[in-house]
């Protein structure tokens, strides 16, 4: 039996333990350790103390402020990424690999950059500057430049799942959808939609993960206004910046369960998306 | 309804997939489009269901029934398209796939749902699956996935139906089986279809009419008997079947081969010269001594008895190689040993001339 054991190719025990034993402290130490972190001290003046974070009018402002910013890019950002994947997978024209590389901009960006092109363009010394002035619009320091780099940085997400899945899939089954008479919405809403709305769902819980934590593009572009133009992880910066530790921890929690429950439904999309590729090897 | 495809020409890019081809089919024809890889024979379908559009050089004219259908989409053609992966629905279960066509009109020409069920499941019967109409593709088998594809696309009640490879994907004996349902299904239902293939057998076995491509041209569009005992050009005899292909000369309406004379009639009008002699395994004879002076001496290489004919390989003093069908009897009778020197004759040949000469 043992000998048996031996001739199989397959790694040492030594080497398992100690590969798996190294992965779990990684996670341990850089992921799991953090965000216990994070619910420790938000709850280390007891359930009182967590609560007083939440009654500061500049948070739910905060919050507020946050859910526009997605509650927009989110659905315009859907409407992209279909697009952009159905012309990718579905047509040939000149520019295809062009339009892939700019999609993949702003994941090559820093999200610093992301927030200055916008302060370049709508900024009062920017191209654009001038003629917002005079019709009394203002971009930056504004909602309209939160909403725009938030858009900027989410971009990609949806886009990226759906390519790949609709150019495996090709175009047979919209083409069979047509010649039985369907027209081009009947063909996408029954025919495409079903086949890639677990993919469309990941791009979407991904894009929304990264428009509600986004910091960095929108921290150039916001001006830090306390109860204006502040999104929740500017108003935490804020609140840890003033020594409010529990109040800063508090909101971060809320953050912090965002980024569980994303995982959550991460891993039960990835599964979905597993089980579906299965189906169509048959 | 008839259709006829005019003078069309369609280039992808540099690349030429037809080159002025014209068709005839006739109402109520089951008609075959043969050939290799890259013939046209995909393109030619697409084109006639409007998957693709000819190009548009003022010649090209597509006519369903005596009407140019050339600029019409195809979902305005009602033609039913079989794929040649089925491109069923995957998220819709064999029911839902069969009425998509019905389900989709415009609601004027919707017919109610009880009308719709009613279709599917004597669309169901026809294909005998009426126990499959819950179920999801990727619970089918591909016989049955593919008699889905047909049954939806009968549902839309087309005037034509185009199947693309349609028995490519599945193992010999489940094409069989189809074949014969198909050709069963057509004589029942008379519709006119053009089929796509680039297996000889299932070509022969099923059509009306063969329609030989090559290259981007037709090369022979005739009954399958025709076209595989009288083809019309050196491709078709080569495609069609097993061929031996001799060089020789013609002369006053025979061919001398290595050897080897066998009369060829039709070039009794031609020129004296080099010439392609293209004789069918089963059209040779093998003898053990010398009938007369127009016999190919040739010794054994191979024997394959198993099969209605034995398949004897035979190498020529020149080293080619002549490949002879014989009826298992004869073979029996013969008793041929691998290595053995015997005579080998021609009861007929075809030469191929060419239509002009350099």
């Amino acid at each position: 039996m043992s000998s048996m054991k031996k001739t199989k190719a397959r790694d040492p025990v030594w080497l398992q333990v100690l590969l798996i034993s190294t992965a779990i402290s990684f996670v341990t130490l850089f992921l799991l350790m953090p965000l216990a972190v994070v619910f420790f001290e938000a709850l280390r003046g007891g359930i009182g103390a967590y609560l007083k974070g939440f009654q500061d009018r500049a948070a739910w402002q905060a919050i507020r402020l946050t859910l526009i910013a997605t509650g927009i890019s989110l659905p315009l950002n859907l409407v992209f990424g279909v697009a952009a994947a159905w012309a990718i997978a579905k047509f040939e024209f000149k520019g295809k690999s062009v339009l892939l590389t700019l999609i993949d901009l702003p994941f090559a960006v820093s999200p610093i950059i992301s927030g200055l092109i916008y302060v370049l363009m709508f900024g009062l010394q920017g191209w654009l500057g001038p003629w917002l002035k005079e019709h009394d619009l203002q971009v930056i320091f504004a909602t309209p430049g939160i909403v725009l780099a938030t858009i900027f940085v989410t971009f990609p997400f949806v886009a990226r799942e759906l390519i790949p899945l609709m150019q495996e899939q090709g175009s047979d089954e919209e083409q069979a959808a047509i010649s039985l008479g369907a027209n081009g919405w009947q063909t996408f809403w029954r025919v495409t939609v079903p086949n890639i709305k677990w993919a469309l769902l990941y791009g979407v819980i991904l894009c929304n993960a990264r428009a509600m934590g986004e910091f960095g593009a929108v921290s150039v572009v916001s001006g830090h206004i306390r109860g204006k133009t502040n999104t929740l992880p500017l108003h935490i910066e804020i609140l840890y910046n003033e020594y409010n530790v529990i109040a800063a921890f508090a909101m971060a929690s809320l953050l912090a369960l965002l980024g569980l429950v994303t995982i959550v439904l991460k891993s039960f999309l990835e599964w979905k998306l597993k089980q579906e590729s299965l189906e169509s090897l048959i | 309804m008839s259709i006829e495809v005019c003078n069309v020409t369609k280039t992808f890019g540099s690349y030429t997939a037809l080159r002025d081809v014209s068709l005839k089919v006739d109402d109520g024809e089951l008609v075959t489009l043969l050939g290799p890889s890259g013939s046209g024979k995909t393109t030619l379908l697409r084109i006639i269901a409007g998957l693709e559009i000819a190009d548009d050089d003022g010649r090209g004219k597509v006519y369903f029934q005596g009407e140019n259908v050339a600029k019409r989409a195809v979902g305005e053609r009602q033609v039913g398209f079989v794929f040649q992966h089925y491109a069923l629905f995957r998220h819709m279960s064999v029911i839902e796939n069969i009425a998509f066509g019905l389900r989709v009109r415009p609601r004027k020409q919707r017919p109610s749902d009880k009308v719709i069920r009613e279709r599917v499941m004597e669309l169901l019967k026809l294909i005998q699956l009426e126990a499959f109409g819950n179920r999801f593709p990727s619970q089918l088998s591909g016989g049955q996935r593919q008699r889905v594809a047909l049954a939806r696309a009968l549902a839309i009640e087309p005037r034509v139906l185009l199947l693309d490879e349609p028995f490519g994907a599945l193992d010999a004996k489940v094409r069989q089986g189809l074949r014969t349902w198909l050709r069963r299904l057509h004589d029942e239902l008379n519709m006119t279809t053009i089929l796509v293939t680039h297996d000889q057998e299932e070509a022969l076995e099923v059509a009306d009419r063969v329609v030989v491509m090559n290259q981007a041209k037709i090369e022979q569009a005739a009954s399958p008997a025709e076209v595989f005992h009288n083809p019309a050009s050196e491709f078709v005899m080569d495609f069609l079947g097993n061929v031996n292909v001799f060089r020789g000369r013609i002369e006053g309406g025979q061919a001398l081969l290595d050897g080897m004379t066998v009369a060829v009639p039709d070039t009794k009008g031609h020129a004296t010269g080099p010439a392609n002699v293209y004789v069918r395994p089963h059209e040779l004879e093998i003898e053990r001594t010398r009938a007369s002076d127009a016999s190919l001496k040739a010794h054994v290489a191979r024997i394959n008895p198993a099969g209605s004919s034995a398949k004897i390989a035979l190498t020529c003093s020149d080293g080619a190689e002549v490949q002879v069908d014989l009826p298992y009897e004869r073979f029996r009778q013969l008793n041929l040993q691998t290595g053995e020197l015997v005579y080998v004759t021609a009861r007929r040949a075809r030469v191929f001339v060419p239509e002009y000469q350099i």
